[in-house]
């Protein structure tokens, strides 16, 4: 009986040692292939036309001129004459020519007329919204440690009222979050090539195993005539899972012109359609206890998820330190945007920011350390077991930003001129949980090793996360495992979402890896003359663990397979396995530098320590950490989709107006990962949202306690922090 | 149509001196030189249509078909099949399509293909993984999905032709050029750092 399980870590050889990822060279020499890459023998490229009008009806689409175009060699309606069209940037046509330059002259020669409608698309005012009728309920839920005493019709008011007159401390707040865009460097879109009734397409996705049926249906096929192939993704973060509309009609096109057809959007229509994430604003009314310790929880949040979108969970508020009565309620503002899509650690991020800064105002208010305060309500975190987990973090983190030394109360640090610095910090949950996997590995007489599976990569590193996997398990050397993903003919394996891919791959590859090697230690046992129980693999040898003697090199024991290979298929299952867990926390902490006079913001140091089980490479591992924080940094203080109230035109949808953090703005970063047996022992668990979570909130409580006021909404851009400065000035 | 052999003995049905009168002296210099590219004529008249011209990518000649309109970024991804330079912005905001040519960083998606006749351009591809600064990014692990990493990888190339002591306060302040959505910044900075420790341009 095969136990499937992982070596102890004084056992290991590779598990948990730092890889270069095996297909690095490929990404950093330019020869690793993207779908936008693609270019097969007669493509024709095909490009999208958007609406310019943000809600309207068409009322005239002629593309005739268009069709005349040289070089140009059909042109698609997407929308027909009388549809609604909810969102600048609305594909309403597309354009298919011989080269770039014929189709753009295409483009520019559609000619369509609309009959506008109301435009709304201001997020954050409350009150515009519903003057404008844009507002809906969404629900909520109301948390009380005490029981009504029969009918009492008012109590929940009443026992909230009680409970805020009770509290030592009471902040009422407002806070905000802008919508941002997923921004993926290669945009949304594919390379189709239908040829004898089959369909090849390089999508660019973050699903290759569960998108050919979504291509196939629409052009009549059955998903085993699909094959969806993607190597390199450039980019997804949450908003490549589906065949899009467009995807659709590139795999028709080819079909009907017979030749290949590249579809993908440009940069200005990827901002538009190719996703962003649901904004946030909230008045948040919080009471604590002597000690900091919050007690009630009075919050109503509202949240634009665009067309059709779902908007910020409610679920979320307050986030991960719950006390034991609250209130929420959250309303959705109906914008016209395209509908959101989810986005690395949906909901967590803005959850995180606008609950855990109004923990840290009651900290301000009480004039007690943030550190103090966010420690004392860990007793607030739900699962009693994180609790320990926290507090641990917590006290890492700290001495890596040297907190205490560094610490002053809220508005009250030195000056450097007009330079002010604060500390801020900030907790965050995320689940994990391995994804459903299959995997097949085939053992070659002559000792090479293939693994497939249906997987991707989406920079985690998901090849080398593979191969170490089955180096360990066949004692070899990492980049003796050749690794094959990113094609739907491969097994199975789940959508790269929700931090899975990592657990799920590495379920499936260690349990078919334990499979194989125990159809191979049976034929080296007969041989050897040992039980097959007694075997071990290390070190490219299969020795017996007792007669140290008896072994056979990888290649010689492979050669006992005869004239084909061994080849094993298998799954994993996450349910009650060894192998793998999920539920993960880290702790970050920021410290910035602010100038009063020109209201910007610049990262200094910010810490993040973060758990996730056992580590498979910790390389890739502390890359994902570094990139979250590097991504939080720029919802922080950099990026936010601006869109006009009167037009509704996304105003910054090209790199030059939409602004990032660029190598100058991430000051120092330091990243621990928290790996005690305690966790190692949990197995494997995913970390590419968590880390990306924690991030506004512990930036934004750095601000507030450089300033000694807080600046409401993120980004916290220059603008947003002089208002808040100047809105101080006033009131004092 | 005009063919190569045509073109490089000066013969095509047309002349590209509008062109080259709007694409500055050093590239009319370089063709009327008899340098690889298209060699002008003297009548005048405007160019249409598709063309071959002759680039200098990565120390080899390329004759590849163009427009007037066509970019660089799209003669090598497309007429050339090297698709290591990315289409990531309408301008050279991200950095994303950096090549080198003569000797400078240039964004390929902000120059027209015929602009850059007779000018030696470096793309990505001619760099191998087991040395210099490729090396240094797989090491560091400065590649998350990779789409910004050619950009990134010629960006450092040519920085550090100029500034190969380049301190770690010069390597922030002197490659803000590229944007990586990823977030791979903090493993670029040791890169690069490990390439100056190395040697300068490895
Ligand atoms: S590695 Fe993905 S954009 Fe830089």
């Amino acid at each position: 009986m095969v136990e499937y399980v992982w070596p102890d870590k004084k056992d290991a050889s590779v598990l948990g040692g730092s890889f270069d990822k095996i297909d690095g060279p490929a990404k950093c020499t330019g020869t690793a292939k993207y779908s936008y890459d693609i270019n097969p023998e007669g493509v024709l490229i095909a490009r999208a036309y958007g609406c310019p009008q943000a809600h309207c009806k068409l009322k005239s689409l002629d593309l005739e001129l268009a069709e005349g175009v040289p070089g140009v060699v059909a042109v698609r309606k997407m929308k027909e004459l009388g549809d609604e069209i909810h969102w600048q940037g609305d594909l309403v046509a597309v354009v298919v020519g011989e080269t770039e330059g014929a189709v753009a002259e295409g483009l520019a020669a559609i000619v369509a007329d609309y009959e506008p409608l109301d435009v709304y698309v201001d997020d954050e005012d409350l009150q515009a919204a519903e003057a404008a009728g844009r507002t809906a309920d969404s629900g909520g839920r109301v948390q009380l440690a005490n029981e009504p005493e029969g009918d009492d019709e008012g109590f929940e008011d009443k026992e909230l009222e009680r409970l805020f007159k009770e509290a030592a401390a009471v902040v009422e707040g407002y806070y905000g979050i802008a919508a941002i865009t997923h921004m993926c460097l290669e945009t949304h879109g594919s390379t189709c090539e239908f040829k004898d009734g089959k369909l090849l397409a390089h999508l660019s996705t973050q699903n290759v195993s569960g998108t050919p049926g979504q291509f196939a249906s629409p052009l009549k096929l059955t998903a085993d005539d699909v094959t969806v192939h993607c190597d390199y993704i450039g980019g997804g973060f949450g908003s490549k899972f589906a065949v899009d509309r467009w995807d659709s009609l590139a795999a028709q096109l080819s079909k009907d012109l017979g030749r290949p057809v590249k579809l993908m959007l440009d940069r200005d229509l990827e901002l538009k359609n190719g996703g962003s994430r649901p904004s946030g604003f909230a008045d948040v009314k919080i009471g604590a206890d002597a000690n900091g310790v919050i007690t009630v929880w009075d919050s109503h949040h509202w949240s634009a998820g665009g067309y059709g979108g779902g908007v910020l969970n409610q679920s979320v508020m307050p986030y991960v330190i719950v006390p034991p009565n609250y209130r929420r309620r959250v309303t959705n503002v109906k914008i016209n945007a395209a509908p959101v899509r989810a986005w690395r650690a949906p909901n967590h991020p803005q959850g995180c920011a606008l609950s855990q800064t109004a923990i840290d105002d009651i900290a301000a208010k009480m004039g007690l350390d943030s550190y103090d305060v966010f420690e004392r309500n860990l007793v607030n975190v739900a699962d009693e077991d994180r609790r320990g987990v926290y507090a641990e973090e917590m006290k890492i983190a700290a001495k890596l930003m040297d907190w205490k030394a560094k610490w002053h109360p809220h508005g009250k640090g030195d000056k450097n001129g007009s330079i002010v610095s604060g500390l801020g910090m900030a907790l965050h949950t995320w689940g994990g949980g391995a994804h459903p996997s299959s995997c097949m590995v085939k053992i070659h007489p002559d000792g090479g090793v293939e693994a497939f599976l249906g997987s991707q990569d989406l920079g985690t590193g998901t090849r080398t996360v593979i191969a170490v996997v089955l180096a360990e398990t066949f004692g070899l050397p990492v980049e003796a495992i050749k690794v094959n993903i990113g094609n739907s003919k491969y097994p199975m394996s789940g959508p790269s979402g929700g931090s899975t891919t990592v657990g799920g791959v590495s379920e499936s590859s260690r349990r078919t890896g334990l499979d194989a090697r125990e159809q191979l230690f049976e034929k080296v046992a007969s041989k050897l003359g040992v039980p097959a129980e007694s075997l071990e693999a290390k070190d490219g040898r299969i020795f017996s663990s007792e007669d140290s003697d008896k072994s056979l090199s990888w290649k010689d024991a492979c050669s006992l397979l005869g004239m084909s290979p061994l080849e094993v298929s298998g799954r994993g299952y996450s349910r009650g396995s060894k192998l793998s867990s999920n539920g993960v926390g880290g702790v970050q902490m920021a410290e910035v530098e602010v100038d009063r006079e020109t209201g910007v913001v610049k990262m200094k140091k910010f810490v993040a320590v973060q758990d996730m089980g056992l580590v498979v490479n910790r390389k890739t591992a502390s890359s994902q950490i570094y990139g979250a924080m590097i991504m939080g940094i720029a919802y922080a203080l950099f990026e936010e989709r601006l869109m006009d109230k009167n037009s509704g035109a996304f105003l910054n949808a090209e790199i030059a107006d939409y602004r990032l953090p660029r190598l100058g703005d991430i000051g120092e970063l330091v990243v621990e990962i928290y790996e005690p047996e305690s966790e190692r022992a949990r197995g494997v668990i995913g970390l590419g949202e968590p880390p990306v979570i924690s991030p506004g909130a512990a930036i934004s409580n750095a601000v507030a306690n450089a300033l000694g006021i807080r600046v409401p909404v993120l980004p916290l851009t220059p603008k947003r922090v002089l208002d808040s400065l100047k809105l101080q000035a006033r009131s004092a | 149509m005009t063919t190569p052999e045509q073109l490089a003995h000066g013969k095509s049905g047309f002349s590209r001196r509008a062109f080259l009168k709007g694409s500055g002296a050093a590239a009319a210099a370089t063709a009327m030189a008899g340098g690889p590219g298209l060699a002008a004529e003297e009548e005048s008249s405007v160019i249409s249509g598709m063309t071959t011209i002759t680039l200098d990518v990565n120390g080899k000649q390329h004759k590849v078909e163009v427009e007037p309109r066509t970019t660089l970024l799209e003669a090598l991804r497309y007429g050339l099949n090297l698709t290591g330079a990315k289409p990531i912005s309408v301008d050279g905001s991200s950095g994303g399509s950096t090549v080198i040519m003569d000797g400078k960083p240039v964004s390929s998606n902000s120059v027209l293909a015929m602009e850059c006749v007779g000018k030696p351009i470096q793309t990505v591809e001619s760099l191998t993984g087991d040395s210099g600064v490729p090396h240094a990014f797989v090491d560091q692990d400065a590649s998350q999905c990779g789409f910004c990493t050619p950009g990134f990888v010629m960006a450092v190339t040519a920085f550090l032709k100029k500034h190969p002591n380049a301190t770690e306060e010069q390597i922030r302040d002197g490659l803000n050029g590229n944007l990586c959505r990823c977030g791979t910044y903090a493993n670029i900075i040791p890169a690069v750092l490990d390439v100056v420790k190395g040697g300068g341009n490895g």
